[in-house]
């Protein structure tokens, strides 16, 4: 049985100008041990789909879907009081933004801390051994002194060591990872992802990738989503997906990073860009932008066609432009 | 071909107050000696980590600061001659272009004021011709002629900096600063507007100045690059010489760092330990040899030279080891 199962969850959020509808129809499967990376530009549905799980969306959210479990718990009736126990304790999340998540008034100790104490009852002097523990797992060096440091002491690196810390401090069955090296420069990137996929690995853990960053993705993940205004469009193996996409709108965005047309004079690019509130289209969504196109597209909306562990949402995929590698 | 902008052992320090009330004023080195020359359709791009004197470097070439030390010389005129009396001239020749796209432009002010402010300030011409100028403008940069009308929350984050681009190409200047241009873009907008500036730079013969941290970019944009580390330049030389065989541990590093979608440009990740060290309190000797696998005892003694080694300038003591690995 998978550790969490999603079906057909979509997120509408009440706004002046009508109902817009952020995720649409997302399914995921997410086994003990996965390694499950998302990836899309941005509005495409990515954080906010996770954060409907954890249940951390305004009340302007209708959240909707078929199913939704975690551990054998259905997380669409639950109350808020189970589901307290739950969020920070099996399920965590790591942030964007390390400087913004961390609250400036309290010190780093006391912040990781908290979660032991609410979730675990430890007494202080407990708690403090497992924070030194967790800041030595994460690797901030002189770890006691640490404790008594406050967010505006550390460095971007650092801050984001400290949320880590916090997350896995309870032992999670889920970590969901939320851009998390997007706010640091690339050697501090390499060390923080580096740190999560040895921690999932040592601790056994399920890991959601969230990024917009293919060679993250390409470099970490083992299977991966690509969504796109919402809706998810493909799902594949990693080095299959890089070696043959199969959605056009996956294959026109791997085209377009930089590193992969080295050889041409221009950058291939995606004309258009993505549709907003007032201007969905009817069919597909990518269809104005998708370079395969033909009628039909203009429609329907093609259906999510899943099978082992592969999803696509298009009526007209690509065959066989195998690239080599 | 003509040398569009020059700088000469560029310095730039900053007096600023120490740690605790009656300590000592310090001195930060946010530049410290950076020299380059730059034709006319060619691009140099600036790499290096946040902190390393990169934004500081943009702002002594766009004399928005004067250097400590050092000169700089645009169109072979130094702007700090004579008591800057070719200052507003020269600034004609030099524009710049800003990272968020979202905060340069003013938000109460519609497009075409935007673009036509630097043509009422600098040149003397009608109110026709100016129009004229700022929708041929529009065009050159994929906008249609009635943005002229619309406020910039109007549009997307991509067109902003089609804006941002096109305001700074107004006066025609001989050379463009882009200070991470692109890093705050999805990758599919990213391309678009990467292309716009190649092709602008190609018609316009324009000098262009690329900073970024993201190597992917610059690897696909620039013809000569400068690492910088801490205020000093570390390698500079010949784009390509220095992709295919970075010299200079920290290049190594930087570039191993990076993720890569395609496992044939994967280089070995050489993991940097530790964080950046404060620019207030840098390292003896050489600024980067407690992060370093090759350091001797030598490397935390002496400062090493900018020396002309395997085909380009590379300050590194130890670099016939380092260019081994």
């Amino acid at each position: 049985m998978s550790l969490l199962e999603i079906r057909n969850l979509s997120v509408e959020f009440q706004t002046v100008a009508g109902n817009f509808r952020a995720v649409d129809g997302v399914d995921m499967d997410i086994n003990e041990t996965d390694l499950l990376s998302i990836v899309g530009e941005s509005g495409s549905g990515k954080s906010v789909s996770m954060l409907a799980l954890m249940g951390l969306l305004p009340w302007t959210a209708n959240v909707t879907a078929d199913k939704m479990e975690f551990a054998g718990l259905d997380l669409l009736t639950i109350s808020s009081r189970a589901r307290r126990k739950i969020i920070g304790k099996d399920i965590s999340m790591i942030f964007q933004e390390p400087m913004s998540s961390l609250n400036p008034c309290f010190t780093v100790g006391f912040q990781i801390g908290e979660s032991l104490k609410q979730h675990l009852g430890l007494d202080r002097k407990a708690r403090k051994k497992r924070c030194i523990e967790l800041l030595d797992l994460v690797g901030i060096p002189a770890a006691e002194e640490r404790l008594k440091a406050f967010p505006h002491q550390l460095s971007g690196g650092m801050s984001q060591r400290v949320m880590i810390a916090m997350a896995i401090a309870c032992n999670p069955k889920l970590l969901i990872a939320d851009e998390p090296s997007t706010a640091l420069d690339v050697t501090i990137q390499a060390q923080i992802i580096d740190l999560l996929v040895d921690l999932q690995n040592e601790k056994g853990m399920a890991l959601v990738l969230i990024t917009h960053d293919m060679g993250v993705v390409a470099e970490t993940a083992k299977q991966v989503i690509v969504m796109y205004a919402g809706q998810q469009v493909e799902q594949q193996q990693v080095d299959a997906l890089f070696a043959t996409p199969r959605h056009p709108y996956t294959h026109a965005l791997l085209n377009a990073l930089p590193e992969r047309s080295l050889h041409l004079d221009r950058l291939p690019t995606i004309e258009g860009v993505v549709p907003g509130a007032g201007d969905r289209p009817s069919g597909c969504l990518f269809s104005p932008r998708c370079e395969f196109a033909q009628d039909d597209c203009n429609e329907a909306v093609p259906a999510m066609v899943s099978t082992d562990g592969r999803g696509l949402r298009c009526f007209h995929p690509i065959e066989n432009v195998g690239r080599e590698l | 071909m003509t040398v569009a902008i020059e700088g000469r052992d560029l310095k730039r320090y900053y007096q600023v107050k120490g740690e605790g009330f009656f300590a000592k004023p310090a001195t930060l080195k946010a530049v410290d000696g950076a020299s380059f020359a730059l034709e006319s359709g060619e691009t140099l791009a600036i790499v290096g980590e946040s902190g390393c004197g990169k934004s500081t470097l943009a702002r002594l070439a766009t004399m928005i600061e004067k250097p400590t030390a050092g000169n700089i010389f645009i169109s072979g005129r130094d702007p700090h001659a004579n008591g800057g009396a070719e200052i507003p001239r020269l600034r004609q020749d030099i524009q710049i272009i800003f990272q968020n796209p979202y905060g340069s432009l003013n938000p109460r002010k519609k497009v075409g004021a935007i673009l036509e402010e630097p043509v009422i300030i600098n040149l003397k011409i009608s109110a026709a011709e100016r129009r004229q100028l700022a929708e041929t403008m529009l065009a050159k940069v994929g906008l249609r002629p009635e943005h002229y009308d619309r406020y910039p929350h109007m549009f997307s984050g991509g067109q902003r900096q089609r804006i941002a681009i096109a305001r700074a190409l107004m006066l025609k200047p001989k050379v463009l600063i882009a200070d991470e241009p692109v890093s705050a873009l999805d990758i599919s907008i990213q391309a678009q507007v990467l292309n716009i500036l190649m092709d602008l730079q190609e018609e316009m013969d324009l000098a262009l100045v690329f900073i970024s941290h993201d190597l992917s970019v610059v690897r696909r944009i620039a013809d000569q690059i400068m690492v910088m580390y801490l205020g000093k330049v570390v390698e500079q030389g010949d784009a390509k010489t220095i992709f295919e065989n970075p010299c200079h541990p920290y290049t190594q590093a930087l570039l191993g760092a990076t993720p890569a979608v395609d496992p044939r440009l994967r280089r070995e990740r050489v993991k940097l330990t530790g964080e950046l060290p404060s620019p207030l309190n840098p390292p003896s000797g050489c600024a980067f040899h407690n992060r370093c696998r090759f350091a001797q005892p030598e490397c935390s003694v002496n400062t090493p030279e900018l020396q002309v080694k395997f085909e380009r300038q590379v300050a590194c003591h130890f670099v016939e080891v380092a260019a081994e690995a």
